[in-house]
């Protein structure tokens, strides 16, 4: 039988109603993936094969019986621990957390559930969402499928290398300032960005409560379109949710045309600092797209140079506040120092051993910016300069329908390199930031390889907010354009992970 | 600390050098059926910790939204003080560690607050009135209740552990935050406490909040300072914190000017901090430093959208309110045409409503005043509980007093009547019954009674053969005393003259 890991969630959704193969079926092969090679990834936390398989048992029960079933009942999934489930624990990638279980599941879990699709697990992640490596999870780092000895992203590199590895057809992510498109860049898979409202935020463990948004990871456009679908929608327990219907995203991505379609380059965001591999790659894109009936229009965004700034103001602002309930009071960690302890040094031990050095290092920045007569210059100046970006967008997006720009400057690199100097880190973030600051969305999808290094290149569209269907719809057709000058799809090529005894 | 080890003036000898300066922030529980931000039940006296839900504990991934019922008794209490109403406000979050606080932060406002610059007129007992103005009213949420067990304070310092208890964690608070009042002089603590029993009627009267200050309904914080007489500049000022009943406000207020002005006097500068009041001693001692760069680091709360108001909703609101309570109490005593005094000595019997419903009821102003302010006040006493308390229904009163107005009863049987009903021995009707109370109205054992007091006073009843009409009152008395009161003396008294054919 063919390897039931290699196929899409829309052709497992296909062979599953046609009963070709059973959910059951579906779901073990991707236990058993996990088995074999997770061992080398650690993109897992925590593998749920019990529930998985319970579910999966009960969707062919389902369809035996010939109920009416979502049509990725049974599409197995795997989740980013910084989202909450029940009956799994839930760590944020943080020693604070471990061994804590969430009494209630996060909204998209809630929905994932009534599709029925089995639960494979929870991947790893930089602690509390804050890396672009996954070197900073409590639990070890997350190896890239294309060359082991590199990063697969952050802060979601567990969800894409999971599914860079045929380990979970699909998985959600979190984007605070491009943990989602970022890992699908560096790991030749698709990643999208919500509209900011898009989708509930409840049960996502807060980082940047302003920037955070949950979002699909898969291999093809169309299925981040059949998930996100599930995912999207009002929710009245996240009182920043839209109330906007989710919108046609599956047919935006089947249809997937872009003739007369306005493209802009964003000026800003190419040149020095992006990898030679990496902008030749999106020259290509670039042309492909002209091919197909695209205009290619060049924008300017002028305040992009400072995005970066503000982003590491506001994000560490809101994340120092977010992170103050872990104190040991009533959940995860408790540590006691030695003698007669008051509360206060029970929080501060506490949070000395449960925090790694990268969340502290944001928890300190983000409570010198929002301090008393440091606030104006430091938050207020962010707000400021988060509007001069959304006026910098609203003025491309009269010249262009669509933008474009590579999704990060440079491919993969290597572990340990970028660990010492945080600068070097958060400069990889560049392209993705702004759409976070504006709250537009951003899709990131497989560019090719680069010739230097032969590592994915990640290609970015960004759409006005609520029209993430046009991001469905550009990126389908580049998608299916390079596939064609390939021949296949891009992870057909990643080198055959090595199997390492002592898998999960 | 020990308390009451302060130096302190004599009021009078304060007074003569200083003038006061007040401040009030006064916190009002709503009374709404959930809490602030969540679907928890808002009620009192529950088993701890049963009144929560994921977001009143804080745990990860929850997500506050707005309870819209408590947003309109924060309009309702705005346009009560004679606010301004904000078209558009923000909620702010309050950093600060503390275990009541389950985020460690609190939700309140800062810069934008739902109303302000208000101004309601308070009239002291010898109706003199003074205009207190209302910087603003803002919406936030309550902690939860800590109880430190051990130590010799009942403050965290020291205490073995402490017991939290987040029912009350999330419950709706409106904080009412007066402009400094000057002028008040002399009468500062009886216009302190004048001024939060005119909040708690008035939030009372909207029916927003249950108003009861030893639940913690209504808790006060009062600011003091004291500058020299003809000095524009205020001096240093003291905030005494939870000062939770009217009795305490006043004696708190009083205390602070002595204490001020003590220290004063002895050269020495106050202290700007925070003081506890011990009723016990009636005295305040030192709080905590407080001054006015004690850093929450405020920022507006990222997870909660704007509350957005409009002059249609306000309006509609504003038409729903119910009379203020001095326009309603002018009303009552020009219908009822009470004295001042004894419209005064009603009110502060807190029998006020009690008589009007019982004038609805049919019962006349001047016997209802009786009832309420006589037998039913005296009872309650008795019982210490208010009297409205004691469960006396107006329809009660009606029918005492019918039976007296048909002189099946007299007065004072009406009191054995009263306390039948409220033994639960049945309806005033079925007492009368029970007990054997009704006047005696068959003459045939009158007549007997009658004959056996003329024959024990042959005298008297010669006298009045003789014309001495007046002395059958020693007859009457007789009579009333065979009968053991239950004789009409009306009756009687004409009975006696009949059986001595004198002529009334």
């Amino acid at each position: 039988m063919t390897d039931l890991t290699r196929f899409s969630a829309d052709a497992l959704s296909r062979k599953l109603a046609s009963k070709e193969v059973s959910a059951v079926e579906v779901t073990q092969a991707h236990l058993d993936r996990i088995d074999a090679v997770d061992g080398a990834i650690n993109a897992f936390l925590h593998v749920n094969a019990d529930e998985a398989l319970r579910v999966a048992a009960e969707v062919d029960r389902a369809r035996a019986g010939a109920e009416t079933l979502h049509p990725l009942a049974g599409v197995p999934i795997a989740v980013k621990d910084l989202i909450v489930t029940r009956g799994q624990p839930t760590t944020a990638g943080s020693k604070i957390l471990e061994g804590w279980q969430s009494p209630y599941d996060a909204t998209v879990v809630s929905k994932l559930r009534a599709a029925r699709m089995p639960l494979l697990g929870k991947t790893n992640l930089d602690e509390f969402a804050m890396g672009s490596s996954t070197e900073h999870s409590a639990y070890g780092p997350t190896r890239n499928p294309w060359d082991l000895d590199r990063i697969p992203g952050g802060s979601g590199g567990g969800s894409a290398a999971a599914v860079a590895a045929f380990e979970a057809p699909l998985a959600l992510g979190t984007d605070t300032g491009g943990s989602i498109r970022q890992p699908g860049a560096v790991t030749g898979t698709v990643g999208v960005k919500p509209t900011y409202g898009g989708v509930s935020r409840y049960g996502a463990i807060a980082m940047a409560s302003s920037l955070d948004q949950i979002g699909p990871v898969s291999r093809t456009v169309l299925d981040s379109a059949l998930l996100h679908e599930v995912i999207g929608g009002h929710d009245p327990q996240d009182s920043t949710s839209l109330t906007d219907p989710v919108g046609a995203l599956v047919e935006a991505a089947r249809r997937g045309e872009v003739e007369g379609m306005r493209i802009g380059v964003i000026k800003e965001l190419q040149g020095e600092g992006y990898q030679a591999g990496v902008l030749t790659r999106f020259q290509e894109a670039l042309e492909l797209l002209r091919s197909a009936g695209a205009e290619i229009v060049e924008v300017s965004c002028p305040n992009f140079r400072y995005a970066l700034g503000a982003y590491y103001l506001i994000m560490p602002s809101e994340a120092s506040s977010n992170l103050a309930k872990y104190d040991g009071v009533r959940f995860g960690l408790r540590v006691v120092p030695d003698g007669a302890p008051t509360i206060e040094r029970v929080m501060g031990a506490t949070r000395a051993a449960g925090f790694g050095d990268e969340v502290k290092r944001r928890i300190i920045l983000g409570t010198y910016a929002l301090s008393a007569g440091y606030y104006d210059a430091y938050y207020g100046s962010a707000q400021q300069v988060r509007t001069l970006i959304q006026r910098d967008f609203a003025a491309a997006f009269e010249q262009a329908d669509v933008l474009i720009s590579p999704t990060a400057p440079t491919t993969a690199f290597k572990l340990g390199e970028k660990l010492g100097d945080p600068l070097a880190m958060y400069l990889n973030d560049v392209a993705t930031i702004p759409a976070n600051l504006a709250g537009i969305p951003g899709l990131s999808v497989p560019g090719g390889l680069a010739d230097e290094d032969g590592l994915p290149v990640g290609i970015q569209f960004l759409a006005p907010a609520r029209q993430d269907a046009r991001l469905y719809r550009v990126g389908a057709v580049l998608e299916a354009l390079l596939e064609e000058s390939w021949g296949g799809p891009l992870l057909s090529r990643a080198p055959e992970i090595t199997e390492i005894a002592g898998g999960k | 600390m020990t308390a009451g080890t302060d130096e302190v003036l004599s009021f009078d000898e304060a007074m003569e050098k200083y003038d006061p300066v007040l401040g009030f922030e006064v916190h009002v529980e709503l009374n709404t059926r959930t809490k602030m931000f969540s679907s928890a039940p808002n009620a009192f006296g529950d088993v701890p910790n049963t009144n929560v839900t994921p977001v009143d504990l804080g745990l990860p991934g929850v997500l506050p939204v707005v309870n819209g019922v408590a947003v309109e008794s924060a309009i309702k209490i705005g346009l009560a003080l004679n606010c301004s109403i904000a078209e558009k406000c923000y909620f702010a979050r309050k950093n600060y560690f503390y275990p009541d606080t389950p985020k460690n932060f609190q939700t309140s406002q800062f810069e934008d607050p739902i109303a302000y610059d208000g101004s309601i007129d308070i009239e002291l007992a010898d109706g003199t009135v003074f205009t207190v103005e209302i910087e603003r009213a803002h919406m936030e949420e309550d902690a939860g209740k800590l109880t430190h067990v051990g130590g010799s304070t009942g403050r965290i310092q020291g205490a073995e552990y402490s017991l939290v208890d987040y029912n009350r964690a999330g419950v709706p608070l409106i904080e009412i935050v007066t402009k400094p009042i000057e002028g008040a002089g002399a009468r500062a603590p009886e216009l302190a406490k004048a001024y939060v029993a005119a909040i708690r009627e008035i939030v009372k009267n909207l029916g927003v909040s249950d108003a009861r200050m030893e639940r913690g309904n209504v808790r006060c914080d009062a600011n003091v300072s004291l500058r020299p007489h003809g000095r524009e500049q205020f001096g240093t000022r003291t905030e005494t914190k939870n000062v939770n009943s009217l009795r305490a406000v006043e004696h708190a207020v009083r205390y602070e000017i002595q204490r001020h002005a003590a220290v004063l006097d002895s050269g020495t500068p106050i202290l700007q901090e925070t003081r506890h009041w011990h009723e016990d001693t009636r005295s305040t001692t030192s709080g905590r430093p407080k001054s006015d760069a004690d850093d929450y680091r405020y920022f507006p709360e990222p997870d909660l959208v704007p509350v957005v108001t409009d002059e249609a909703w306000i309006e509609t609101l504003r038409a729903s309110l119910p009379e203020p309570p001095a326009e309603r109490r002018k009303r009552l005593q020009a219908d009822w045409g009470y004295s001042d005094a004894e419209f005064r000595d009603v009110v502060n019997a807190g029998v006020m409503t009690s008589i009007e419903d019982t004038v609805a009821a049919g019962v006349g102003a001047v016997a209802a005043r009786k009832w309420w302010m006589g037998e039913i006040s005296r009872r309650a006493k008795l019982a210490d509980v208010e009297p409205s308390e004691l469960g006396v229904t107006p329809e009660l009163v009606v029918e005492l007093q019918g039976l007296i107005d048909a002189g099946k009863i007299n007065d004072k049987l009406s009191r054995d009547v009263l306390d039948g009903v409220l033994a639960g021995e049945g309806t005033p009707a079925e007492v009368v019954e029970q007990r054997g109370l009704a006047v005696v109205s068959d003459d045939g054992p009158l007549l007997d009674a009658i004959d056996g007091a003329l024959a024990a006073q042959p005298d008297v009843a010669d006298k009045i053969r003789g014309g001495k009409i007046q002395a059958v009152g020693a007859i009457v008395g007789g009579v009333m005393k065979a009968t053991r009161g239950q004789a009409d003396a009306g009756r009687v008294r004409e009975l006696i003259l009949q059986r001595l054919g004198v002529e009334g």
